[in-house]
């Protein structure tokens, strides 16, 4: 065998596509029931924070995203997303709650695959580290606007924050702007689905 | 000797991709001093877009592994594959072609992601359009560096190049899976799967087996005696083949993705971690009888340096994938020190190895500072050793407090002691990279010695 250089590009291959079939394809495969929701399938839940946002800073709200409808938050939604990835947010913040470590007590139910089943999660933002809290439960823990302060200096509303700003999310008068509005709006969207009460998890 | 090398080995595609790589050392370890700043309130450039630290931690992660180690991985194959087969690569155009590609790779990945256009796809969040040019320059190094192996008249094939083949099917076809399918197929829980697979596959598929290659080369050939067993050798190659590709959901444990890929995972990543000792076993056996090379030959320290973090990662790392460790240690301080250990500690510093041994061949000058390089080694261990402890500590305090229900601020605050040592461990390394540079350089800048005192074994003599 040590005569034949094919044999070890051949033997590369694959164990490369047999462990792509463990732990890729199967995984797949056994997720494929749940149904894929598009963004658009998604926004059609408008969010009572997005409608507050255009309450909150109307100008600002009118001149980049017009009205409150499903169109308007579907955008929101990707351009908050690819705000957030932009910014690595996803390096520090993970976005799913485990079923151990009181997790469920500190941040709410313990995640489900059928939340992540959605082209929001294209791709998937679960996060390999905490530097600060996970996400995955922040709907409607904190207002539009101590988001909005929080992102513009995080130590404003936590002294001991070791975040980073973020001012450029924000216009000349402190206000935020296109990207500050969509990254508050795709924050307050995260565990929108989460049920009161039971505590009950279902598709977003 | 000296004729036939230059003809065989093209020693200037050498010096250019091992002083890339210097460079490219340098941006990812300023970037990642910078980001340790930020977890003092102290980061040098707040308010500024494109030097935002979640940007800057990305071009440190990326860099560290396409630019430092990809480039010194290049050289070191260049070097070595034209050696063990007697054959030259395909084409030194090509080999330039390649070279000028990479680093435009990596030119477009630092702006890229400085400009906001990062992946998240971690470990790949070079940005989506510099992908394609990825792909293409790594088909291009395939072929270059195969074509030898494959024209070769030798008797057999040496062990390096089991590895550097499996290496060169399995790179692109990482690089591919990671970059593409969590991006604009799989969505969800089955695409963090995926992504569990590449970050895992990145080091294990790309980084170890070059790496091990290289090892197998310039051991034996710095000791002056073969490698202590063949058949653990075929032990070591074999399993690592067989086990490191499946065992990718072990970054993703206790989430959302099914069980039964997870135990998977764990049993594969306990299984490859008895496979390694194997190998680290023939090492040792092979230094047996010339461990006084460890003092004498600073190349030589540096790789069993780099086996002994190796061994101890390999340890680490059949305990903390348990589901027990889980609970605890992820998302924890304690998986930066493991990754630092890894990358830096033995693949860093296994290229530090290589440029001792090659940086005075491809300049064609003996090195003008040899006391610095002892001194870049003290210091970068003992830096790297303290933010290893530090940063492992860390971790199990954040864990504990977290599963206490404390205020998450209080493991912010619990954590700024060690976050403080990070700091200065990394300045201890950024410091040793200061001598590391000086030594470089002025080796690089010094006279070319007549022919006649151009020392051959340059790295053989004493150091330190």
């Amino acid at each position: 065998m040590e005569k034949f250089g094919a044999s070890f590009l051949i033997a590369g291959v694959v164990t490369f596509f047999l462990g792509f079939f463990l732990q890729g394809v199967m995984p797949v495969l056994t997720l494929s029931s749940i149904p894929t929701r598009t963004v658009e399938e998604i926004a059609q839940n408008v969010i009572p924070q997005f409608e507050q946002l255009a309450k909150d800073y109307p100008e600002e709200f009118a001149r980049y995203f017009g009205q409150v409808d499903a169109a308007s938050f579907a955008r929101a939604l990707d351009l908050g997303r690819d705000t957030y990835i932009a910014e690595a947010c996803f390096h520090c913040h993970s976005q799913f709650v485990r079923p151990v470590s009181n997790e469920d007590l500190r941040f709410g139910p313990v995640s489900t695959p059928e939340e992540y089943q959605n082209l929001m999660n294209l791709p998937h933002l679960f996060g390999t580290r905490r530097v600060g809290p996970d996400l995955i439960r922040l709907a409607g823990l904190y207002s539009n606007d101590w988001h909005a302060a929080h992102l513009y200096k995080p130590t404003n509303v936590a002294p001991y924050s070791v975040m980073p700003e973020y001012p450029w999310f924000f216009d000349d008068d402190k206000r935020p702007n296109e990207r500050g509005l969509a990254l508050i709006t795709y924050l307050q969207w995260l565990g929108s689905w989460v049920e009161e009460g039971d505590g009950g998890v279902t598709a977003p | 000797m000296q004729v036939a090398e230059r003809s065989l080995v093209n020693l200037a595609l050498v010096r250019w991709h091992l002083t890339a790589s210097a460079i490219f050392m340098a941006v990812s370890m300023l970037g990642g001093l910078a980001y340790a700043f930020q977890f003092n309130q102290l980061y040098p450039f707040p308010g500024v877009e494109w030097l935002s630290p979640g940007r800057v931690r990305m071009v440190h992660t990326n860099i560290a592994a396409y630019g430092f180690i990809a480039n010194a991985f290049i050289a070191g194959l260049l070097f070595a594959i034209p050696r063990l087969t007697n054959k030259p690569i395909l084409s030194d155009r090509l080999g330039w072609l390649i070279f000028g590609a990479w680093q435009l790779v990596l030119v477009l990945t630092v702006g890229g992601i400085l400009a906001g256009y990062g992946q998240a796809v971690e470990w790949g969040e070079t940005p989506i359009f510099v992908d394609p040019l990825v792909m293409i320059g790594l088909v291009l190094l395939v072929i270059n560096m195969s074509v030898p192996i494959f024209r070769t008249e030798e008797p057999g094939l040496y062990v390096s190049l089991w590895y550097f083949l499996a290496a060169f099917a399995w790179t692109g076809l990482v690089y591919f899976m990671g970059n593409y399918l969590p991006q604009f197929w799989v969505p969800g829980t089955a695409g963090a799967a995926i992504t569990g697979l590449f970050i895992h596959d990145l080091v294990g598929l790309f980084v170890t087996p070059i790496g091990w290659g290289l090892m197998y080369f310039f051991v034996p050939v710095l000791l002056r005696k073969p490698i202590w067993s063949h058949a653990l050798s075929l032990i070591g190659f074999w399993g690592i083949a067989f086990f490191y590709p499946m065992q990718g959901v072990h970054h993703f444990l206790l989430s959302p993705i099914p069980m039964y890929a997870q135990y998977g995972a764990i049993v594969a990543t306990i299984a490859v971690e008895i496979v390694v000792l194997t190998v680290i076993v023939n090492f040792f056996g092979t230094l047996h009888g010339r461990s006084e090379a460890v003092r004498g030959n600073l190349a030589i320290r540096w790789f069993y340096t780099g086996m002994v973090m190796y061994a101890l990662t390999c340890l680490q790392c059949a305990f903390q994938v348990t589901l027990t460790f889980q609970k605890i240690i992820h998302f924890t301080d304690w998986v930066v020190a493991h990754a630092h250990m890894v990358m830096f500690g033995v693949f860093g510093f296994w290229i530090y190895g290589m440029f001792v041994e090659l940086w005075p061949r491809a300049y064609g000058r003996p090195w003008v500072a040899p006391r610095l390089l002892t001194a870049h080694y003290w210091l970068t261990l003992i830096g790297l050793a303290l933010m290893v402890v530090d940063l492992t500590g860390a971790g199990l305090v954040q864990g504990f407090i977290w599963r206490s229900l404390a205020h998450w601020g209080d493991s912010v605050i619990a954590s700024m002691p060690f976050w403080w040592v990070r700091t200065l461990s990394g300045l201890m390394i950024v410091g040793a990279q200061g001598f590391f540079f000086y030594a470089l350089w002025a080796t690089a800048r010094s006279p070319v010695p007549s022919r006649a005192t151009l020392p051959v074994g340059v790295a053989t003599e004493p150091v330190g």
